[in-house]
Formats: C-alpha cells, structure tokens, sequence
C-alpha cells in the first residue's frame, strides 16, 4: 500500500546525491560519489535488519511487506558502489587500458575490499531469490536460511567501513554501525533462545 | 573542449563560472563514458580554472623567482588546493581544515633552532622570508591516500635555511614539528594523532635542491590550512612528510620518530618515498587519482623526481625502508 512512498523514499538519497554533485561537483566528486552510495547501501541494510525487531516491538506485522523492496534497494546502492570503484579505479588512463590483475588483487588481498566483496557477493543470491516465484520453488523455510546471509553481509559491511576508515583514527561512525549491527543480530539471537524456552515449557 | 576567453573574467564571478564549467565537462566526461568510446582520460578541469590566488586579503609575492624544477602540467585549481586538505589538527575530514583554520594565527611566529648546530636559537617569521629570493616551484603533491593534484609552491630552497644554523657534522637528521595549541588548533583536543606532529629527513634529503622551505601558493603567503607560515614541501615523498605550520627544527644523530610511522608503523615508514611498486597494506599506490580527472593515472616512481632523487637511495632496499 505504501509501496510507492518507499519507492521514493529509497531513491531520494541517489537523486540528491546526483543533483547536489550537479550544483557542485567538489573537489572530489567521485570519492564523493563513492563514499554515499556506500553509506546508504549500509543504512538500507540496517533498516532491512530493523524490520523483524520493529515488527516485535510495534505489532504491525504490514512491515515484512516492504522489506524485500528495501532490500533489493540496499542492492541497488551496492552494485551502484562497486560499479563506481571498479570503473574509477581499474580503468587506468582510459577505457582502453583495463588492470584486470588490480582488480583481482584488491578483490582478494585487501582486507577492505574482500569484507566489501564479500557483503556485495553474499547479497546477488537474495536478490535473485528475492521473487515470488523463487519463494515457491524454495518453499518458506528454505528461503528464509537463505536469506540469513544478511546478517553475514550486515557484518561484512560494517568491517569494510571500519577498516576503510583506519582503525586508529577514532572512527566514531563505523563505531556506530557496529553496535547497531550488534544490536540488531543479538535481538535474533535472543528471539532464538526464547521461543526455544518457550516450546521447552 | 569548451573554450572560453580568460580575460574579461571579473575575480568575482570565477568561481561559479569554474563550477558551472567542471559540471558541464563532468558530465559531458560521465556521457562519454556510458557511451564507451574514450580512449584516454579526458581531464575535467576547465582551462582557465587556473585563475590566481583567490585571496584577496593575503599578502603576495611581488616579484616570484621561476624555477627550472616546476612541472608544465595542469594547476590544480585555488580551490581544490585550499578546501581538500589533511591537516588533522584541525578536524579529520579534509574540508575540515578550509573551514576551520582560521584560528590559526601566523603572525607573530617563531621557529626555535636546536640540536646539532652552532648557531641555535629563536627566528622570527618575517626574517626567515627574506633569507632568500621567493620561488615559484610548480609540484605535484601525491598523497598516500592515493590522490595527487599539482601546485605552485612559493618558498626557497631548504638548503638555504638549513646552512644559516651551521648544522655539525653530528647532524645525521633534521626533525620538525608543528605547533601545538588547542586554542589555535582545535583539532588537537582529539587524539587522531599523538601531538605534535613530527616529521624529519635525512640530511642528504633535507639539503636537496628540490626540498622547499614552503612560505605560500598562488603567489600569496601561505593559507592557513596548507600549514601557515612555515612548511616543508618534498615532492617525491607522500604528503604526509610535508609537515606544516613548524614551530621547531632540530639537528639530530639518530632517525626521528614521526607521527605516521608512530602511529601505525606497518602502514608508514620514515622514507615514505612515493613508490608504485610497495602497494599500502590497505590498497594499491600503483595508480593515483589526480584530482579533476574522472580515470585514475599511474603512479611514478618518486612521484616522477627520480632521476633527481633516485641516487639518494641507491642500495637501499625499499620495500623495508619504505
Ligand atoms: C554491502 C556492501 C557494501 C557496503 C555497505 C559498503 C559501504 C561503504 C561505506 C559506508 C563507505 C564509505 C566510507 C567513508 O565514508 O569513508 C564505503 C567506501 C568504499 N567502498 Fe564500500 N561498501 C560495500 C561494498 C563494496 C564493494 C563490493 C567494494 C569494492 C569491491 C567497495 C569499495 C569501496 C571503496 C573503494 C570505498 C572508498 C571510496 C573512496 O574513498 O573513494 N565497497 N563503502
């Protein structure tokens, strides 16, 4: 029912991001580039894992209504990043010149980019799976372990944050991030142990 | 390209037209690229972005000296070289020093002279100027974060201000440091860094032609947050060696500590040449993003002052002395 609002809401950092960059570019606009949309890949991710906790904690039970949409927007973002590094980055000089073997490097051995690659990579198969279609071949209870990825891409992304950031220079932000990530996961693990108690009883 | 006549530009409108021109060019460069069909990296920077200091308060230089040692490359403009800066004191995000330094006061200034030398003491701002002819010297500036931009320094040779203080033969290294004071860098009552910052060279480095004593840019004196009044500019090492606002300049034996190295010694060292071939644990120097540019460049050896510098080093090995 308030899917279009959603819609709009989940558009409008992409749209200011490229509107506020059209008013001025900066000095560094695709670092700029780079930095939001990694920031609101994040944020959409958290507001994924904050659905099931806010359901609970309010009783409107429409909210699982809009999570799949907010998270193939979390995907969105995400692929928008990594396109945005990948291109900036690897095409040393022009379109012609392409360090394949860079890409490769940084892929595997950067301890900041293999915790962002693997938050990206973890996330193709939700997207994929995300139809209704999908949901029916795999029934409920398969899709619903498949879909715990999240929480492995939730952590993975809060790693490449705090790791891009440097590990010494205080970085409240991540910081932030982390203990939010914290929260939102030790609700499920929590949930977990009392619904176990409770069918214990 | 677009081309636009430079000279009927009032000071006053240059900054939104240089806005409005890198935007259009940004996207034209953005269209282009969805397209597919460049070659080469087309520069973003418009071509009279270049305009002259864009301070009208700061005091310039009459009469600047050009040096053979200046790049013909592209400026970086005014603006990128006074709002993008990592000046820590001063907050950790690099607008932080464009909007905050101004409570930096680089009048009245000294620098104290000790350690290995015979003549130590206190020197005053205004002296130190006049101890030799101010040069323009056109560098690039490559940061370990992986940008670069190109800039014109004004300043004169180190050699000339080290030789003053008849350094001994003690002296192996000269170690700098920056001010510390939390009224004038309010950056400093958080501990980003352990304060001061310090910074040194060997003396081989410190006594090379291309070493600076940096005193402005853009033909005005130093802007506050570019490390006013007094600087050390050496442009094939990362910039974070480029200590700014030096309050205190000591003749040493042994290798000095700096803060870089301090703080995370497995990622920054104390020779921090620039160096395509010793990648940073946490990404690649092979390419660098020159600031303006939508495709990324390679990093040259050096930052390209090789074959003034190489010798230096010769026998070293750089990937442990990194
Ligand atoms: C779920 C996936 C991801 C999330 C949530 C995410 C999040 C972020 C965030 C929040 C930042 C901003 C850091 C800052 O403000 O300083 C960032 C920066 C960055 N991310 Fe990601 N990221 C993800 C995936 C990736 C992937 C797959 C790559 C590349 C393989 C990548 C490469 C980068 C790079 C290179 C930067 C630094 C950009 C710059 O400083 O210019 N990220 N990311």
């Amino acid at each position: 029912m308030f899917k279009p609002i959603v819609w709009v809401l989940c558009l409008a950092p992409l749209v200011y991001l490229i509107y506020s960059l059209y008013q001025d570019l900066g000095v560094n606009p695709i670092e700029t580039f780079t930095n939001t949309t990694g920031i609101w890949t994040l944020r959409l991710i958290m507001i994924t894992l904050a659905i099931t906790p806010l359901r609970w904690l309010t009783g409107i039970n429409q909210l699982v209504n809009y999570r799949r949409l907010i998270g193939l927007f979390a995907f969105f973002y995400a692929s928008i990043h990594f396109i945005t590094y990948v291109v900036t980055t690897f095409f040393v000089g022009g379109f012609s010149n392409f360090d394949a073997s860079g890409l490769a490097a940084d892929l595997t051995t950067r301890p900041y980019i293999v915790a962002g690659f693997t938050a990206f990579v973890l996330m193709i198969p939700l997207a994929i799976t995300s139809t209704a279609g999908w949901i029916r071949r795999l029934g409920g209870k398969k899709w619903n372990w498949l879909h715990r990825l999240i929480y492995i891409t939730a952590m993975a992304a809060v790693l490449h944050y705090y790791w891009k950031v440097s590990i010494k220079l205080v970085p409240v932000n991540p910081r932030n991030y982390a203990i939010l990530v914290a929260i939102l996961l030790a609700f499920r693990i929590w949930r977990h142990f009392a619904k176990r108690a409770a069918s214990e009883v | 390209m677009l081309i636009k006549k430079a000279a009927d530009i009032k000071a006053s409108e240059v900054t939104p037209k240089e806005l409005f021109l890198k935007r259009r060019q940004f996207i034209a460069a953005a269209g282009v690229t969805a397209a597919a069909v460049a070659s080469n990296g087309f520069g973003l920077l418009g071509d009279d972005e270049n305009v002259a200091a864009q301070n009208p308060a700061a005091q310039k230089f009459p009469n600047l000296k050009k040096s053979p040692f200046s790049t013909d490359e592209k400026l970086n403009s005014y603006r990128d070289v006074t709002t993008y800066n990592n000046f820590y004191e001063f907050g950790t995000d690099k607008a932080d020093p464009g909007k905050y330094a101004g409570t930096l006061k680089p009048r009245p200034w000294t620098v104290v002279v000790e350690g290995q030398c015979a003549k130590p003491g206190s020197y005053n701002i205004e002296d130190i100027m006049k101890w030799a002819p101010i040069e323009e010297r056109i560098y690039r500036l490559r940061c370990v974060e992986a940008w670069s931009m190109v800039i014109p320094w004004n300043g004169y040779p180190m050699s000339e201000f080290l030789k003053r203080f008849e350094p001994t033969s003690k002296a192996k290294y000269v170690q700098f440091k920056t001010l510390v004071d939390t009224k004038q860098m309010p950056g400093q009552t958080e501990p980003a860094l352990q304060w001061p910052y310090v910074e040194g060279l060997r003396m081989d480095e410190a006594m090379h032609p291309l070493t600076l004593v940096g005193l402005g840019l853009y033909g005005e004196v130093m802007p506050n947050q570019n490390g006013a009044p007094i600087r050390l500019v050496v442009p094939w090492k990362y910039g974070f060696k480029s200590i700014k606002s030096i309050v205190r300049v000591s003749f040493v034996e042994n290798e000095p500590l700096n803060t870089w190295k301090q703080q995370q010694s497995s990622e920054y060292g104390f020779y921090a040449n620039v160096n395509p071939q010793v990648d940073h644990p946490r990404w690649s120097q092979g390419s660098e993003r020159r600031l303006g540019e939508f495709f990324r460049r390679k990093t040259l050896p050096f930052n390209g002052y090789g074959d003034q510098v190489a010798s230096l080093y010769a026998g070293m090995d750089l990937r442990k002395y990194y």
